[in-house]
């Protein structure tokens, strides 16, 4: 037990050495399959080719999942935050549309700051809910996922809105210094949330809350707060990943506007490491996770498979990760729970171990 | 609704605390049927009662399934995926050919099959459910896709007299086949968990999985059977909703396991686990219903205020939950 506990323990130490080993395999199997795979060329003073693409529509999971990553860490979930994609998206679309000269810059940050206001009273309705009122947070954003993609909705009216503003659309199509803008943006908000996380106590204080939130609040950390600031910087990043997908396509679609992102972000942070039921969280191993995610579906549109049987591919990888992660995490539970006569699990769970892995 | 919560919150001492979400559902849903009566004439026709369990009879087998897992303090996202895979399953095994019967029990075995995996899964590997089964819920989806990328009609002659058999009167008053075998399906379900070891060890779990492990109750083999049972719910579910559309398609139910959450919680089933009743969750299935009546009825409104009003619904009565305190230990 000792020996296997130690060599779990090794694994666990590099938290990242999955993620990245998983990353590379799809990287080398794809470079394998189609050899110009990953090659960059520049064009216009602009770099193409796949690896950027692969960044660059990463971008709106990787700010989803950083959110996400905080939210989560303290313990919590937020399944609202696609429906706060498609608020945010669709009433900075339906601002622009309304007004004569959709290329000004003035009506665009005006947009903009619309947007990014709804999203902070969603997320203070979030945190509202749950920190104040103390509602599981699964439940409390399930509510605006369901009634979020109504209200959006009613901002298009059911329509999709079409807008035709060349500085909207560089927020998704963009280039700087030959990257796309996107990608800066995705990067910048990752070093303002690691600054303020890992420079700061409050990194600490957020995993604490996480751990064991009465604790904390009796060690005098005000846990409410932090809990609370986690959902409104969660729907601040769904705010921004909202305008980067509605500027892709410079159109917002209440229906389909960030449908099902919840779920990969919430899939990012799991395969980067951060457990589930809140404590430690692993930035980079979230946007590792994002990069993943956004590589597993690029793979499967280069190999002509229709995007839909991409679920089919991403089954397998939650399901491979999850298990690669558990038995350390069960290891550890057992390793507690020893010593205590009522120990049924532990014998029969590691003979199905076995059985059960390639399911 | 904080008026009504008051009201409930004062006679509670003669209604037991458990009762009172299941209770207040009961008064929200007379209270909207009476609106829709003063409101439009042909609300009051028993058939649109009828029709609102004829058009959501796959709703409430899920939801069914759904209660059985909440009530363990768990979570099965992968019920609406698992409806479109069993739906699309017996689709396309009807076109290749197999007989009716066949195709049922094998449709009806995958849904059971993907659940049992998924409990092992979550109990062996201490996964959360939610993960498991958003994997569940990609694979299935997925496997409706990797089935066949359109829609595939079913004129199966099984198939297409469950769907048109009316029971009763079929100028008048009438049910289908599915509204029956739905009714079957709550009864056997209510009995379950009232009557049987398995329901008396779900509450218990549901309750505290600890003192339920230590009061030697078998955890594992009954969280394994609640995501089963879930499977084999969805699984019928899906077989109604093929007997309704007479079609399985790629992308129906997409979604759907919100509605069957927000139903099993509008309910009165508590989120953590070990309080609420099958009852509670088909009054919650029909307040979803008579919700998408009112709104049809209305003709004005547009289907996106069904959303919105859920959502409001699902705040009101998770509010409800908390001013009983039912979630306090």
């Amino acid at each position: 037990m000792t020996d296997t506990g130690s060599r779990w323990r090794a694994v666990t130490g590099h938290r990242l050495f999955w993620p990245v080993a998983v990353l590379v395999v799809m990287l080398a199997a794809n470079t394998i399959y189609r050899p110009g795979f990953l090659s960059v060329e520049v064009n216009d003073g602009h770099l193409y080719g796949t690896p950027i693409d692969i960044l660059r529509l990463s971008a709106p999971l990787i700010l989803v999942a950083l959110g996400m990553t905080v939210v989560i860490s303290t313990g919590g979930i937020d399944l609202s935050v696609g429906s706060v994609c498609a608020i945010s998206g669709a009433l900075a679309c339906s601002y622009i549309s309304q007004q004569p000269d959709q290329n000004s810059l003035a009506v665009v940050f005006t947009a903009l700051a619309l947007g990014f206001g709804i999203a902070l009273v969603l997320g203070a309705w979030n945190g509202v809910l749950v920190a104040v009122i103390g509602i599981q947070p699964i439940i409390a954003t399930l509510i605006l996922m369901v009634a979020g993609r109504g209200l959006a909705q009613l901002i298009t009216e059911g329509q999709i809105i079409t807008i035709n503003s060349e500085p909207y659309r560089a927020i998704g199509l963009g280039h700087v210094l030959t990257l796309p803008l996107a990608v800066f943006i995705a990067l910048a908000a990752a070093l303002l949330v690691a600054a303020f996380t890992r420079r700061t106590a409050l990194g600490m204080i957020i995993e604490s809350v996480g751990g064991n939130s009465v604790a904390s609040r009796l060690a005098g950390i005000r846990s409410g707060r932090v809990v609370f600031l986690a959902y409104v910087l969660s729907a601040a990043c769904a705010a921004v990943a909202g305008f980067m997908i509605t500027a892709n396509v410079s159109s917002a679609d209440g229906n389909a506007a960030g449908l099902w992102i919840e779920l990969d972000a919430i899939l990012a942070v799991v395969i980067g490491g951060t457990a589930l039921a809140g404590g430690r969280f692993y930035l980079s191993g979230t946007i590792l996770g994002a990069l993943i995610i956004q590589t597993l579906t690029t793979s499967v549109y280069a190999m002509n498979i229709s995007p839909q049987t991409s679920l089919l591919f991403k089954a397998v990888v939650v399901i491979a990760v999850c298990l690669i992660q558990a038995p350390a995490f069960r290891a550890r539970l057992t390793r507690r729970r020893r010593g205590t006569p009522t120990n049924p699990t532990s014998p029969p769970s590691q003979a199905r171990q076995k059985e059960e892995v390639p399911a | 609704m904080s008026s009504a919560a008051l009201t409930l919150g004062r006679i509670r001492s003669r209604v037991p605390r458990r009762q009172v979400p299941v209770l207040a559902t009961l008064a929200l849903l007379l209270v909207m049927y009476g609106i829709g009566v003063s409101q439009y004439r042909a609300f009051s026709n028993v058939q649109v009662i009828f029709n609102v369990f004829i058009d959501n009879g796959f709703l409430l087998v899920v939801a069914v399934g759904m209660t059985f897992v909440i009530l363990t303090g768990g979570i099965d996202l992968s019920v609406g995926a698992v409806v479109a895979m069993t739906a699309m399953v017996s689709a396309s095994l009807l076109q290749q050919g197999l007989p009716a019967l066949l195709v049922l029990v094998i449709a009806l075995l995958i849904g059971p099959f993907l659940g049992f995996l998924m409990g092992c899964a979550i109990h062996f590997f201490e996964i959360q459910p939610f993960i498991v089964t958003l994997a569940g819920m990609f694979f299935a989806r997925g496997m409706c896709t990797f089935i066949s990328g359109s829609s595939i009609p079913i004129t199966d002659g099984f198939w297409t007299t469950m769907s048109q058999q009316r029971i009763g009167d079929p100028r008048g008053n009438f049910v289908s086949i599915s509204v029956l075998i739905a009714f079957a399906v709550v009864a056997i379900a209510a009995w379950t968990l009232a009557y049987t070891r398995l329901g008396r060890n779900v509450y218990a779990i549901g309750g505290n999985p600890q003192s339920a492990l230590l009061m030697g109750l078998p955890v594992g083999r009954t969280r394994i059977a609640v995501y089963t049972i879930s499977g084999l719910c969805s699984a019928i579910g899906g077989i109604l909703l093929s007997f309704y559309t007479l079609s399985g398609a790629p992308l129906i139910a997409v979604g759907m396991e919100l509605d069957v959450i927000a139903a099993v919680v509008i309910g009165g089933t508590v989120l953590t686990g070990g309080s609420g009743y099958v009852f509670g969750t088909m009054l919650g299935v029909l307040v979803l219903g008579v919700i998408q009546t009112l709104i049809t009825f209305d003709g004005s409104l547009n289907s996106w205020w069904t959303k919105i009003v859920i959502g409001g619904l699902l705040f009101a009565f998770i509010l409800l939950q908390r001013l009983v305190g039912i979630r306090f230990k």
